[in-house]
């Protein structure tokens, strides 16, 4: 193996085994930028031994003993004459030498949840838990999550330095909570998880509308937790939910990157092992026997269009039904549009409309481009073509993805000429 | 990226004789490993050949011939296949040499494929080039 080659070779045992690392040694040390520090250095050691000895029949152990003797060092180190971190000895159970290596794998599960409920605190800003969590968990480096944001390499460098340095002003314990903040800080994992995925799916802004890398590592994550945390039902709802989303990537952009809306998506395309994952996911969430929350019913929304061969086919009386179930848990006027839409589908255009007349009326409404999106489109279905091309205008001037507004405004011109065809269900119901 | 991993049959496997409960154990432990690192999409075991059939098109254009198993070449064979995702090849072979030895009997194969993918947009060079211009746009933009 080639100098290079091993050094490939380590990036990928690194990327498995990174997470693992960083959550024992912070359970040791207490401490997640140390943890990290520490990691690093047993991954510094390997970088400068592999390439003479040879890759280690068991790497992930390898570097998990050099990174506990690490972690020791530091431990007797600091007992005999670190003051700075006195305190955390004397209050916090260290490990002895003897127990490192008595580690079973239940318990690496349970230091990777302490991890993330730990990169997910809500004392950390919503960009500090995504950084910080691509970071340790999924084994992303600083230049890959600024590339994955488009941000520049340094600002990410300097919210992961300041949400460590946050977490341990804050003195966020490495525990999983129990009663009812567990369910609190369970939710908040999960928006990070999803808001991750979001974010690779439809980009807010720019030229692009899927960033495959973070759907890919939020789907990831969301498989380890079903694992590590297997009785949250909402856990396998979002992996239900993401599943199937990520079902639908590669039939969601033609060959010009362009968007093409569910409606018109070759069904063929999906990918079906995936909606096969997403099904049994949400049957897992069921089977926990409890009333289905928010990320299950956009789950269960989103299967009943991966099951539908058409969307003719598609049960839009169950699609309604579940948005008001998912209005009444999180009431939101996004929602009651996705509701309107449904509800168009299943009892007519006119019916849908009069839902969006309401909302039309919300001045918080007045700046989110799928309101006249959707309206146009109802308009347009009840032939009243002038008022669909004026709104179809109207949400072109707002969005702010190139993409869409090239299709909006051909969607407007397809209205003034006569040549508009129904495809569009929506972008926003499209979603789930 | 999504690889499978592809074990190939032996004379164990053809005759149906049934792994040593160490090698299922070992089998599951790595399958848990796969699952609780998020990698794992799917899993399957083959039965052996001898409920096989074969469809073979030795003239173009003409019925295919059918051929009822057990087939003989069972280095040719597969006995199973794991399908997972990862993010680089090196990452595919490193979980491929977790596996245990699927046999034990000195027989055992793997084989590493990498699943054909519909090109991704990442690996598009138009759209690379377009997001590393719009990388540039906002660095200047935040030195203005």
């Amino acid at each position: 193996m080639s100098p290079h080659e091993t050094h490939r070779t380590i990036d990928a045992i690194w990327r498995i085994e990174s997470a693992k690392l960083i959550a024992v040694l912070t359970r040791m040390v207490r401490d997640v930028a140390l943890a990290e520090d520490l990691a690093q250095d047993a991954l510094v050691i390997a970088l400068e031994r592999w390439p003479d000895i040879g890759i280690p029949d068991n790497p992930g152990a390898w570097l998990m003993t050099a990174a506990k003797r690490r972690a020791i060092d530091f431990i007797r180190r600091n007992k005999l004459r670190d003051q700075k971190y006195d305190e955390i000895g004397r209050t916090a159970p260290l490990y002895k030498e003897d127990d490192v290596d008595q580690l079973l794998d239940g318990e690496i599960s349970d230091d990777l949840l302490r991890l993330i409920f730990m990169t997910c605190h809500p004392v950390l800003s919503q960009d500090a838990r995504v950084a910080l969590t691509l970071r340790l968990l999924c084994g992303l480096t600083t230049d890959e999550i600024a590339h994955s944001f488009l941000v520049a390499e340094s600002t990410v460098a300097q919210r992961i330095v300041r949400a460590k340095r946050t977490l341990s002003v804050e003195k966020v314990p490495f525990e999983v909570p129990i009663g009812e903040e567990l369910n609190q800080r369970m939710a908040a994992v999960l928006e990070v998880i999803y808001l991750m995925f979001n974010e690779g799916y439809s980009a807010t802004t720019g030229e692009q509308w899927i960033r495959p890398i973070l759907c890919q590592e939020a789907l990831r994550l969301g498989r380890i937790l079903a694992e590590i945390a297997p009785c949250e039902p909402e856990v396998h709802g979002l992996v239900a939910l993401m599943e199937i989303q990520a079902s639908r990537l590669k039939a969601r952009i033609n060959a010009k990157g362009e968007p093409i809306l569910l409606m018109n998506q070759n069904r063929a395309k999906w990918d079906h092992l995936l909606i096969r994952r997403g099904l049994a996911a949400l049957e897992r969430s069921r089977k926990l026997g409890r009333p289905l929350g928010p990320y299950s019913l956009q789950a269960a929304i989103s299967a009943c269009h991966a099951e539908a061969r058409s969307v003719a086919e598609t049960n839009w009386i169950r699609i309604a039904a579940l948005y008001e179930a998912l209005a009444r848990l999180t009431p939101s006027l996004i929602i009651e549009l996705n509701r309107a839409v449904a509800i168009s589908m299943a009892f007519g255009p006119a019916l849908g409309l009069q839902i969006v007349d309401e909302l039309n009326k919300e001045p918080s409404l007045q700046e989110y481009h799928l309101l006249p999106s959707v309206r146009a489109d109802l308009l347009a279905k009840l032939r009243r073509y002038d008022e669909a091309r004026s709104e179809f205008e109207r949400a072109a001037s707002i969005t702010r993805n190139t993409r869409e507004r090239e299709l909006l405004l051909q969607q407007a011109a397809d209205c003034g000429s006569g040549t508009y065809k129904f495809q569009d269900l929506c972008p926003g119901l499209a979603r789930f | 990226m999504r690889f499978m991993i592809i074990v190939k049959a032996t004379t164990d496997s053809e005759a149906g004789v049934m792994p040593s409960q160490e090698l299922l154990d070992a089998m599951q432990k790595y399958n848990e490993e796969l699952l609780k690192a998020g990698v794992l999409l799917a899993a399957d075991g083959l039965m052996p050949s001898s409920n096989a059939i074969r469809i073979s098109y030795p003239e173009p254009g003409d019925k295919p011939i059918l051929v009822d198993g057990p087939f003989t070449e069972s280095k040719e064979l597969i006995a199973g296949y794991t399908l997972i995702e990862v993010k680089s090849r090196e990452e595919a072979l490193e979980w491929a040499l977790r596996m245990p030895d699927p046999h034990g009997n000195g027989q055992g194969e793997l084989e590493l494929r990498q699943v054909f993918e519909v090109e991704e947009l990442m690996d598009n060079p138009d759209t690379l080039a377009k997001e590393s211009d719009l990388r540039k746009q906002i660095e200047e933009q935040k030195k203005a």
